[in-house]
């Protein structure tokens, strides 16, 4: 069990990290998180005593880190340090078998306890068939692996990762955390401070996050991966969603983007209704988007980047008030892209007074059925037309609603013009 | 186990080639004398300490530990007695013997205090005069020289306290709040040898006849050793490295950088004392008998490191056997040209170029 109660570090002079306290119970992995530079590391360093706490107290099993030895903290905590880089060319048994240093003492030699602890290691860090290579010799990804088995090694009931994952594929990053799995599901205790997110939600049964030395939230992914926090965290537009594979929480920094008076309306489900939904919303424009059905990809688009939606029951036709919903947003929308050509969506975007057909959908094929589709699919179905529209990305707009202004778009890069070129009163049909 | 047998195989080894380059360097000189007689006349001066049954006070008077009132004495008994010509006994455990087991004790003591100088710095341009141990050494051995001092133990006294001075002074610049940085300890190292260059160059214009003297020092030489020099530096030698031996596992574990060493339980300042500590005075009696000489501690330890890797187990007792094969070996041919040369000058001569051969073939880019 670590804690810290009210740590603060400063080093230098200058405060690193303040008022830091959470917990790590036993058989838990705890994800320390936050921005570069946040002083994850700092706190990795003072709950292994390698860094003094100015303020507060660690704790390692109820005594606190500044009143034990470096054998003795060193007996308790294993540390994978955040640079594995070495030198020099021991081979990679040895490498691990310094992980028995607390272990031995001065004179003693090495013992059947001490030669099986390297063995248990080498083995469950898949390291044994290149044991007697040199360290220098091995990737960095088993690198990793080599010290994390030296940790491994130290026996110790509490294991400290500095970024485990950095500079690691994601095949080696994974296997890392499994390996900090197996060993918390011994009932031990591990703390691995990450900056990847999703890796950290996807592993840890709980994550500190840490920004600008304090911490702003602690929890369970969920409750700590949240916009707000995030933003507040690494300073930039983050999109949470949960991750359509691990159903884990899934956090995406977004790109920085220019903010447009215009609003936009976006009819589409599927694929399609979230490119546009994404375009939209990445051109700066305040975006709406109508009628998704629940579990829609559309849809999770838009939660993600927090746009306001009408939805409805998937395998089903629209809802009265599903419909009456979009329809205010129409109204109140400048410009209705239309993403997909279903008769219910054309039906909407009738009433608004300028629509941008966005996509390769054929207005007129489109709407063969009419419930709208939980899983969307590109409506892709003559290919000559599909590439016609391809090459010519601003179309006539042959099939124009009484009074509104349509414009046709095939290509992705001219949805955005398209629709500026809608506000801008010239619809881009003339002849 | 696979290393305790190679640890004992390089050893075995190189204490082979040790005695065989002690006795071969015997027989030559100006007299050349035959290796048998060499080693009749060195199996003649070992004397085996033996638990004797005595009535009373012994005989053998001085030589006898005091045991006596149990009724038991160590006597030391020659167990051989071969008769050699008396001429070739006194050149041999006279004049050659001295000089050539204080070369190998020289070099033993450098060569084990580089190994550990660059394992602690993790450097491979460390060399035991790196904190400032040699530049102390002939500050207090050029003063010594020059001015007319009296203090015990004369120049080699001067020697080892001013050696050890420098250290200690590099080493107190360079701790700031009960750390010392290792980088730091370099750099104040640097600045103490700089420093204590101008000091020596200043003290050299002061002296008058003395100058020859003085320089010759600086070049580093094992001229006219004795016996009592031997005896003065062999137990400091060996207590030292006994102590360095004890912590090449630590030093191994100090590779892996402070903060690793440090959550694997050394407590790394502490070692950090220890092993500057006894490398320092390991250096300074070295320096103390002969000189400042130079590369020995740096590319013996290096060489050793190719051959046998970085583990200071089995660097550690290589490099302080090669070491002294290594000066034994410089020395004869210092003293067997036309003119007898400071040591200092061949090790540089042949170390350089050697060293400038591995670097080429990228054999030295770390530890």
């Amino acid at each position: 069990m670590i804690e810290l109660d009210g740590v603060g570090v400063s080093l230098g002079g200058q405060s690193i990290v303040e008022r830091v306290s959470f917990e790590v119970p036993e058989g838990t992995l705890v994800g320390l998180v936050g921005p570069n530079g946040a002083g994850k590391t700092t706190v990795v360093k003072t709950i292994n005593g390698l860094l003094a706490p100015d303020d507060g107290e660690v704790r390692i099993d109820g005594d606190p880190v500044t009143g034990l030895s470096a054998r003795e903290v060193s007996r308790r905590v294993a540390t994978v340090p955040q640079d594995t880089s070495l030198g020099f060319d021991f081979p990679v048994r040895e490498v691990v078998a310094m992980g028995r240093t607390p272990h031995r003492s001065r004179f003693e030699r090495t013992s059947p306890v001490d030669r099986e602890a390297v063995a248990e290691a080498l083995e469950r860090t898949r390291i044994a068939e290149f044991a007697d290579r040199s360290i220098e010799a091995v990737s960095g990804g088993e690198r990793q692996r080599v010290i994390l088995a030296r940790a491994l090694c130290q026996r110790s009931s509490h294991l400290l990762l500095d970024e485990p994952t950095a500079s690691l594929d994601i095949g080696h990053g994974v296997r890392i955390l499994r390996l900090a799995r197996e060993f918390v599901s011994e009932g031990k205790t591990a703390l691995a401070a990450i900056h990847e997110l999703d890796l950290a939600a996807r592993f840890c049964e709980e994550l500190v996050l840490l920004a600008d030395g304090e911490v702003l939230a602690t929890g369970p992914p969920e409750a700590v991966l949240t916009e707000t926090d995030l933003e507040a965290a690494f300073g930039v537009d983050v999109a949470v969603t949960s991750h359509p594979v691990t159903g884990a929480v899934s956090a995406t920094a977004l790109p920085d983007r220019p903010s447009r008076s215009a609003s936009v309306h976006v009819l589409g489900s599927g694929q399609e209704g979230a490119a546009a939904i994404t375009r939209c919303w990445r051109a700066g424009f305040r975006t709406t988007a109508g009628t998704l059905p629940k579990g829609d990809v559309a849809l999770a688009r838009a939660r993600a980047l927090d746009i306001e939606a009408a939805t409805t029951e998937p395998f089903a036709p629209i809802s009265p008030a599903a419909r009456q919903e979009s329809a205010r947003m129409i109204r109140e929308a400048d410009v209705t892209v239309l993403a997909e050509g279903r008769e219910a969506y054309r039906e909407l975007a009738a009433a608004s007074e300028r629509t941008v057909v966005f996509g390769e959908n054929d207005v007129n094929e489109g709407g063969a059925d009419d419930g709208p589709r939980a899983i969307g699919a590109t409506a892709a179905s003559g290919g000559t037309e599909g590439d016609a529209t391809l090459d010519t990305p601003i179309e006539n707009g042959e099939h124009e609603c009484e009074g509104s202004e349509r414009v046709q778009v095939g290509s992705d890069d001219t949805l955005v013009d398209a629709i500026e070129r809608v506000l801008d009163g010239r619809d881009g049909s003339e002849n | 186990m696979e290393r305790w047998g190679r640890t004992l195989l390089w050893c075995g080894g190189l204490s082979l080639a040790l005695i065989a380059s002690v006795l071969a360097s015997a027989t030559i000189g100006p007299v050349s004398i035959p290796i048998p007689v060499v080693a009749r006349v060195v199996l003649d001066g070992i004397s085996v300490p033996t638990l004797a049954l005595a009535s009373g006070p012994s005989e053998t008077g001085a030589a006898a530990v005091s045991l006596a009132r149990l009724g038991v004495g160590i006597e030391f008994v020659s167990p051989f007695e071969f008769s050699v010509p008396e001429t070739s006994r006194v050149i041999v455990a006279q004049l050659r013997l001295p000089r050539i087991v204080l070369a190998a004790v020289v070099g033993f003591s450098l060569a084990s205090a580089g190994a550990v100088m660059q394992g602690f710095f993790r450097n491979p341009m460390a060399d035991p005069s790196i904190i400032g141990v040699s530049s102390g050494a002939a500050a207090g051995a050029v003063a010594f020289i020059v001015f007319p001092l009296s203090v015990p133990f004369g120049l080699q006294g001067m020697a080892f306290g001013g050696a050890l001075a420098a250290a200690f002074l590099v080493y107190l610049i360079a701790t700031e709040g009960g750390r010392t940085p290792v980088a730091t300890l370099l750099l104040a190292g640097i600045a103490i040898q700089t420093f204590l260059g101008a000091v020596i160059s200043f003290m050299l214009l002061q002296a008058g006849w003395q100058l020859k003297q003085a320089v010759y020092w600086l070049m580093g030489h094992l001229q006219a050793s004795t016996w009592g020099e031997v005896g003065a530096t062999l137990p400091v030698a060996l207590l030292a490295f006994a102590v360095l031996a004890a912590y090449a596992r630590d030093l191994n574990v100090l590779l892996l950088g402070e903060a690793d060493a440090r959550s694997l339980g050394i407590e790394v300042e502490r070692t950090k004392r220890i092993l500057l500590g006894i490398a320092s005075v390991i250096t300074a009696g070295a320096v103390a008998v002969a000189g400042v000489i130079g590369f020995v501690g740096l590319i013996v330890p290096h060489v050793m490191r190719l051959l046998v890797g970085p583990d200071h187990r089995i660097l550690l007792p290589t490099s302080a056997l090669a070491g002294a094969v290594f000066l034994v070996l410089a020395d004869t041919a210092a003293r067997t040209g036309p003119a007898e040369l400071p040591v200092g000058i061949v090790t540089a001569a042949l170390g350089a170029p050697f060293f400038i051969y591995l670097l080429r073939r990228r054999e030295v880019h770390a530890l």
